[in-house]
């Protein structure tokens, strides 16, 4: 078993936002350029969301069949503020979770990406459901959250003391950012950053430097909105180094290969998927590689935004990293 | 995140009453009704209360009194919803300024979501 290679369809979010590709285009263009594994978003891609109909559920298989791909995963959000007045209950929450296994198991996936805000207590209370039906509930490591986070054990506490197999994680790869991505910092000086701030942000970052206060320090260089924005983003983001997977491989079931901005010599520009790719092939990890391109809102106020082109040159240094025939 | 996308440049039209300008909301999936919180429209630098502007996706009409209550229709992503408004005078003929912002409640983001545009468009004849 080896690596596989997928694209989540939120890759697609602004061709399919302004309708420039149907949800078929994206899953075809998706299996030409040889992502083949899908991953879908249902409340982004299926208007009427949660109710699945069957002709929508032919069409998707269909689809699959013809363009020669095939499901692998779906995302779930859980709106703990659906109501304005108060909180889901736990009940709520969990019937939340089974509704959107029920969907994931009609669209043929079998891995779900539990968002973030997923509480312990509702991944625990999930997982029966999850194992009957065959799927993963998979939560999300996203930045600014990392394997040592409180947040993060207690979510480890709950997978090491059910023993479910149906529960595991998912990592962003937005946590594994070495350099500050440039089409960030390039925007908020379109925007009307301190070229001086942005400086300060992006250095600090890259030197991986103190992050915490950055906000305090732009406050005393006498920022503005567009400075304090970037100055947060440098807090969120993360850079840690990617071993810190082996010790959690055998729960790793899936890589949400996060990218901001494809070069066009093949390499991520603030991600180092060359460092990356051969900790999971040491692990063991044999899930998919799943795209989910996120540089279009950084540039869509100048560039025309290809988000086919960008997936396309991820899928080309996929390749590459995984030793596949050209 | 689609800002920029919040304001469609086409459907501004007059009714006898007001006016009909389309809009987007600016997240990337659909959201539960009662999750939108504001799509506040300023015209021509005025803010337009609330209470004078009706929110339709796909056919189905609300009122901003109604939509927190709203849990079983969606704002899809991408979609083009009408928001309707009232207004004492009838609409000019030509151009306006369109100011949209949208206010989200997005269960995992600490702050409200949302964005906001400016447009200047002109009336649809």
């Amino acid at each position: 078993m080896s690596i596989k290679r997928g694209v989540s369809l939120y890759s697609f979010q602004e061709e399919y936002f302004l309708r420039t590709l149907s949800l078929e285009d994206c899953i075809r263009v998706a299996g030409e350029i040889g992502a083949k594994g899908i991953e879908i978003i249902p409340e982004q891609s299926i208007p009427g969301y949660p109710k699945l109909t069957d002709e929508f559920v032919t069409d998707w298989f269909g689809w699959m069949d013809k363009y020669g791909t095939h499901p692998v995963a779906t995302d779930l959000f859980l709106d703990t503020k659906r109501y304005p007045n108060r909180w889901l209950t736990l009940e709520e929450q969990v019937a939340s979770v089974h509704q959107d296994i029920d969907i994931a198991v009609k669209l043929g996936a079998t891995i779900i990406r539990a968002i973030i805000n997923t509480p312990p207590e509702v991944m625990a209370a999930a997982a029966p459901y999850a194992e009957e039906k065959g799927v993963r509930l998979l939560l999300e490591v996203h930045a600014p959250f990392h394997y040592e986070h409180p947040w993060i054990l207690q979510h480890l506490e709950v997978m090491h003391r059910t023993g479910s197999p149906a529960l595991g994680l998912m990592p962003d790869m937005g946590t594994y950012v070495k350099r500050f991505p440039r089409v960030v910092s390039e925007r908020a000086l379109r925007d009307g950053a301190k070229p001086e701030l942005v400086d300060l942000i992006v250095k600090t970052y890259d030197d991986h430097g103190d992050s915490h206060a950055l906000m305090d320090i732009v406050n005393y260089r006498g920022g503005g909105p567009v400075d304090f924005g970037l100055a947060r983003q440098a807090t969120h983001y993360i850079w840690s180094d990617p071993k810190a997977m082996l010790p959690h491989m055998g729960l790793i079931g899936h890589i949400q290969a996060k990218f901001y901005e494809m070069t066009e010599d093949l390499t991520e520009y603030s991600i180092p998927y060359d460092e990356i790719v051969p900790v999971l092939a040491a692990g063991g990890f044999d899930g998919y590689l799943s795209s989910e391109y996120e540089g279009n809102r950084h540039i869509q106020d100048v560039y025309p935004v290809d988000s086919v082109e960008q997936v396309r040159r991820q899928h080309a240094m996929f390749a590459r990293l995984l030793g596949e025939e050209a | 995140m689609f800002d920029k996308y919040i304001v469609c440049e086409e459907g501004f039209t007059a009714r006898e009453d007001g006016g009909v300008v389309e809009v987007r909301m600016p997240y990337y999936r659909g959201l539960t009704l009662s999750m939108v919180e504001a799509v506040d429209l300023v015209l021509d630098g005025k803010p337009v209360p609330s209470s004078r502007t009706t929110f339709t996706v796909h056919g189905n009409t609300y009122t901003f009194d109604q939509l927190p209550q709203v849990t079983d229709d969606r704002w899809e992503m991408g979609e083009r919803a009408q928001l309707g408004f009232t207004t004492d005078e009838p609409l000019a003929a030509g151009e306006h300024d369109v100011t949209v912002v949208v206010r989200l409640r997005i269960s995992y983001m600490p702050v409200p979501g949302g964005g906001r545009d400016s447009k200047r468009l002109t009336l649809a004849g």
